[in-house]
């Protein structure tokens, strides 16, 4: 690898699978649940939070030495508030309808415990650029499950991707509502993104048992 | 020179520093973004007034799009030939009615001699005069809130409703094409009685086909947001009812 050493690398790609923050970690499931039932708003929130994550990261490990330990993570949630107000306005200004849609949503990534995690466990010990790589990789970590999530909650609740009907329309019968197909409105409730979630994970230690803790 | 970040005075200083800066990022930067994010406002409320009117880029039989926003000005300024605000029984015309926030209007009018300016738009649709008057109620969880066309008769000739945070998939449905065309053709008036429009549970008329029975089928598993939809019709609706009986 040219530009990265596999030491940065690993930063990357770890945070998507093996160490990913949401299967694995078990962080972050708050807005998992909350704004997964479309794709839409999931990729928005994914490159919000990859926004956020990715400057936040640099930002604290920039300060790193200039904060003082007793309001560290006071200093902290300021960053992230910051950051959140920041990408709250700029879609407000430039994507209405879509922070209409997202709404609370992007204000609870203030809350999102995998920012507060990284800026704690890492930003705070490693330099500028290294900080920037975990921010990045964690924020794809929690953006692929994201995505995920939301594909097929709105392929089985909803029946569409992206608002577009590629099962067929459910009002006039046609496609797979033809045969008989019916939407799945279960989908469309937040629980069921816990149990999606939960079978991502189940999946995904059964193919690697290395993750299973005894 | 190590920096000693252990000090009190330190820690202060820090604090009042990292606020400042803060501070005047965001401030610069909302105040930078403000026009964008007014003039986005102002056009929701032009396309909202206008899907009322059955002005719309609806294709399917489930859309609900709105005029676009880059040519949502001139199409609002074709079917909307006047806005006017009634206030205590008299018609004034103000081209920027549809800029009334009538949530301040309600809390102000209830503290006694504050007369509430009402907001109502005159439009032409298909040859017809057309009326459109903005509502505003409670659902479930939020606000819900919306705009309803009328006839000179009281007659819906179409409806847009929207919601803050209503449930997905149930209360938030409100929005939905399905339930919000069941209320055209319906009635306010009953003979000269104000009736209101009722969202019914059990409504033996589902398929909505009788439009005289002030009643539209309601919403499985979303009651509450229903409700708020037959209330914020009765509430808001009425006020504008001596009104348009001057008109008849």
């Amino acid at each position: 690898m040219g530009l990265l050493s596999k030491k940065d690398s690993k930063l990357i790609s770890d945070p998507l699978l093996d160490n990913n923050p949401i299967t694995i970690q078990v962080l972050g499931i708050c807005s998992a649940l909350a704004i997964t039932a479309q794709l839409k708003p999931s990729i928005v929130m994914a490159v919000s939070v990859l926004f956020v994550m990715g400057v936040g990261n640099v930002v604290i490990s920039l300060m790193r030495n200039i904060i003082p330990s007793k309001i560290r993570i006071i200093a902290q949630l300021i960053v992230v508030a910051t950051l959140v107000i920041i990408v709250d306005q700029v879609l407000k200004a430039f994507a209405y309808t879509l922070s209409k849609e997202l709404s609370v949503f992007i204000g609870l990534i203030i809350t999102n415990c995998i920012i507060m995690g990284r800026f704690e466990a890492f930003a705070l010990a490693n330099g500028p650029w290294r900080s920037f790589l975990d921010g990045i990789g964690n924020a794809l970590g929690y953006g692929l499950i994201l995505v995920v999530v939301g594909f097929f909650r709105e392929l089985l609740g909803s029946g569409t991707l992206f608002g577009l009907k590629v099962m067929g329309d459910p009002v006039e019968k046609t496609g797979l509502f033809a045969l008989g197909y019916e939407n799945n409105g279960f989908m469309v409730l937040p629980p069921m993104a816990l149990i999606v979630v939960g079978i991502i994970i189940w999946i995904q230690r059964s193919r690697n048992k290395a993750l299973i803790e005894d | 020179m190590a920096l000693n970040t252990e000090k009190n005075s330190y820690t202060i200083i820090f604090s009042i520093v990292m606020v400042l800066v803060v501070g005047s990022i965001l401030a610069g930067l909302a105040s930078g973004l403000k026009p964008l994010v007014k003039a986005n406002e102002r056009f929701e409320k032009q396309q909202n007034i206008l899907y009322a009117l059955g002005v719309n880029n609806n294709e399917g039989a489930n859309d609900v799009a709105f005029v676009s926003t880059d040519n949502v000005e001139q199409e609002f300024a074709k079917y909307i030939t006047k806005q006017y605000v009634l206030q205590g029984g008299e018609l004034i015309e103000d081209d920027e009615a549809y800029l009334i926030d009538i949530k301040k209007e309600e809390t102000k009018a209830k503290n006694g001699s504050y007369e509430r300016r009402l907001p109502i738009f005159f439009g032409q649709k298909d040859g017809k005069d057309v009326y459109v008057v903005p509502i505003r109620g409670k659902g479930l969880w939020d606000a819900i809130w919306g705009f309803v066309a009328l006839d000179k008769e009281m007659v819906v000739t179409g409806v847009y409703f929207d919601h803050k945070g209503e449930t997905p998939g149930l209360g938030a449905e409100i929005k939905q094409r399905y339930f919000m065309d069941d209320f055209t053709g319906e009635k306010f008036l009953d003979g000269e009685a104000f009736e209101g429009i009722t969202v019914a549970k059990g409504n033996n008329d589902p398929k909505n086909e009788r439009k005289d029975d002030h009643k539209i089928d309601a919403l499985a598993g979303a009651t509450i947001t229903g409700d708020g939809v037959s209330a914020m019709l009765k509430k808001d609706v009425k006020m504008y009812m001596p009104y348009f009986k001057t008109l008849n």
